[in-house]
């Protein structure tokens, strides 16, 4: 294959990039916002809720990302007219939600009883003590964690291709096929992802430092 | 809902050809990936600075990239260079070595918490590097990883399902056959989902059974996921 | 004649099938410093909780200025801000500073302006002798920086009582005299305090009385000239003497630091 023919199909690969990226920063919010509050009722909420959440995460959590994905997205395209960019980014967004409500528990769990007695101790109610206290210093603790599970959303993006999104790896099928080269194509493919995770890793690595409190083991 | 159970029950006996399938793949993915994963551990910590780096680029590279994209590198690809297979080994050595990178973690993270002080000791009374990690860091690192490691087998089960894109015919090759005959996608693939809970919670159980034989009490090692 | 700040009416607190407090009562004038003696685990840190409710109790009542706060329908958070704790781990927020710690109770549960509470956050600093460790974090601060930091929290909340669990206990040797020094200060000042300590010298120095808990129950109580030289139970000089051997006197070594 000669230069400019690569360098058009890498272009043209190039360009799922935003899908695959706009998958992911679909996602990864929805899953965080729905794992936050999950995880609160997880950590303080009464038995009864506490334990539908347990039983919620147990069973996402024990099913392949894809079959998930597939149920979601039926569930989701039968009842409202929307694209498979959608259907399969808010699916992924479930689906991340209970391993993020795990991350975000552990990391709740870690602050420790103490701050929250000492929250209480001063006249703040549970919810002020949770708001004020608690999630503060549990998002800190969360933060490694999280970024693992971030890497994971943007791969599991690739899961997408199977709903037709026209995201890296669709892209990267149609070379394949147009320039019967599939280990170039799919090479390609491998190496943007692998950038894109590197970059995503690199940010996050950034954030935690930033937002490190000093003095603080973590 | 009672008739989920009664379509549940009447398409499960299509699913135990799958389920052999899925579990054929993970088991294969599994030993494969350990075969990769130990030596690869062994030359990331050991390796010096030459060798190392080539355990790292590996587990690097497989970490850092989806699984069903190796998939394709390998079922689509590899023939483009003139090797060939079939469905079943290119999914099988996908498996293995995306499993090999991450087993190689865990080894890597077994291995350094056996500490330094180990390897210290033993080549003290004289032993080469070589027989330090044969005898001394090995059967300690690999009693310290199995609880972390135990994570692996259930991840690879899950992990396993993308291999329906490549026709392999497990759970979810068979899944998507009923959906065809029976135009219930929704039904059928909770059915399969459910199929899949099963197998990761007894799995689990097999794990923790292992784990409760074999392991020394004492330090814990933060599982991965993929 | 003193008002009573607090009371306690026959407290009962029950720990699955263990009585950890069995009928405790006792009144708190206003001024006063109590201290509170005893072997480990005879529920003194459990009667501390009970009092700013934190643990719920099983029997008895708890009166604040005349009012039952454990009566139904009381709100616990309001009664929480009338009672300073100072715990033994400190438990300062760890994500915020000095300064910021001592602030956040004035704004989130007091409801003053972040101005107002500044410029009282600085004063308790000052009084605790930190004024000049405001912005720093408490995982920059030392021990006993952590607890007067603490003390100064407390303080912020202008409680009609503080609450002491220990507070030097889980600090090294060097640094429990400077808390000291600062609760003796405010003693002297007039606050009434409930300590629960080991540090007998404090005690005998600063109590108004000492009371000595054992096995759930109050076993003696008196001024501290009447606990030390002429108790009523051997057990109680016992205890008193062997404790006064292994802790001694920290209060001196804290001055110059203040």
């Amino acid at each position: 294959m000669e230069l400019t023919q690569l360098l058009k199909v890498i272009q043209f690969i190039l360009g799922g990039t935003f899908v695959t990226i706009g998958v992911t920063l679909v996602a990864l919010p929805l899953g965080f916002i729905l794992g936050l509050v999950l995880a609160v009722i997880r950590v303080f909420g009464g038995k009864i809720s506490s334990s539908i959440v347990s039983i919620y995460s147990a069973g996402m959590r024990g099913v392949p990302v894809i079959v998930l994905l597939f149920v979601l997205y039926f569930i989701i395209a039968g009842a409202i007219n929307i694209s498979p960019f959608w259907a399969g980014s808010i699916s992924l967004g479930i689906v991340s939600s209970a391993y993020q409500m795990e991350i975000l528990r552990g990391a709740v769990l870690s602050v420790g009883s103490g701050q929250m007695m000492a929250a209480r101790a001063i006249g703040m109610t549970k919810i002020q003590a949770i708001q004020n206290i608690i999630l503060p210093q549990a998002l800190r603790l969360a933060i490694p964690p999280w970024s693992n599970e971030a890497s994971i959303v943007l791969k599991d993006s690739s899961l997408v291709y199977a709903l037709g999104v026209p995201e890296i790896l669709r892209r990267s099928q149609f070379m394949s096929a147009s320039t019967y080269r599939p280990f170039i194509a799919f090479a390609i493919a491998a190496a943007i992802y692998f950038v894109l995770v590197f970059l995503m890793n690199q940010l996050l690595c950034m954030l935690e430092r930033r937002l490190s409190i000093p003095g603080l083991q973590q | 809902m009672r008739e989920w159970f009664a379509f549940f029950q009447s398409i499960l006996p299509n699913f135990i050809q799958g389920a052999q399938v899925t579990l054929q793949l993970t088991f294969g993915g599994l030993l494969l990936g350990l075969i990769i994963g130990l030596p690869a551990a062994v030359l990331r910590v050991y390796g010096g600075k030459k060798l190392s780096w080539l355990a790292i680029a590996y587990i690097e590279l497989f970490r850092g990239t989806p699984i069903l994209v190796q998939l394709f590198v390998i079922y689509f690809g590899l023939p483009d260079l003139g090797i060939t297979m079939s469905r079943m080994g290119a999914a099988v050595l996908a498996m293995g070595l995306n499993s090999g990178a991450y087993q190689a973690e865990y080894f890597r993270g077994a291995i350094q918490a056996v500490g330094g002080g180990q390897m210290m000791a033993a080549r003290a009374i004289g032993m080469s590097r070589y027989t330090a990690i044969r005898h001394i860091i090995l059967p300690q690192a690999l009693r310290l990883v199995i609880p972390a490691w135990s994570n692996e087998p259930i991840s690879l089960l899950k992990a396993s399902s993308v291999a329906f894109l490549i026709a392999v015919p497990d759970l979810m090759t068979t899944a998507k056959a009923i959906v065809v005959k029976t135009y219930d996608p929704i039904g059928t693939y909770l059915a399969v989902a459910v199929v899949y809970l099963v197998l990761v919670y007894v799995l689990n159980i097999f794990l923790e059974l292992a784990e409760k034989n074999l392991q020394i009490p004492g330090f814990k090692l933060e599982a991965q996921q993929r | 004649m003193k008002k009573t700040i607090l009371e306690i009416e026959n407290l009962s607190k029950t720990y699955g099938s263990s009585v950890v407090l069995k009928d405790i009562s006792l009144k708190v004038n206003e001024g006063d410093t109590i201290v509170i003696i005893g072997p480990s685990g005879t529920g003194k840190s459990t009667l501390l909780r009970c009092v700013n409710l934190l643990t719920k109790i099983d029997g008895g009542k708890i009166f604040l200025d005349s009012e039952e706060i454990t009566a139904p329908g009381v709100s616990e958070d309001n009664v929480r801000q009338h009672i300073g704790m100072v715990f033994q781990d400190f438990l300062l927020f760890n994500h915020l500073t000095a300064i910021d710690n001592v602030m956040i109770g004035q704004v989130k549960v007091l409801g003053k302006s972040p101005a107002d509470a500044r410029e009282k956050a600085l004063q308790e600093l000052e009084r605790v002798g930190l004024k000049d460790k405001a912005n720093h974090y408490p995982g920059q601060l030392s021990g006993g920086q952590k607890q007067r930091v603490a003390i100064a929290r407390a303080l912020a909340m202008d409680p009609r009582i503080m609450l002491f669990d220990e507070p030097t206990s889980a600090l090294d040797p060097e640094l429990i005299g400077e808390v000291l020094e600062v609760m003796k200060r405010l003693a002297n000042d007039g606050m009434t305090m409930l300590v629960v300590t080991h540090e007998m010298g404090f005690a005998r120095e600063v109590a108004d009385r000492i009371i000595f808990m054992e096995h759930g129950l109050i076993q003696e109580e008196g001024s501290p000239n009447e606990m030390f030289y002429h108790p009523k139970h051997e057990r109680t000089r016992e205890f008193l003497w062997k404790i006064t051997e292994l802790y001694g006197k920290h209060e001196d070594q804290g001055s110059e630091k203040l």
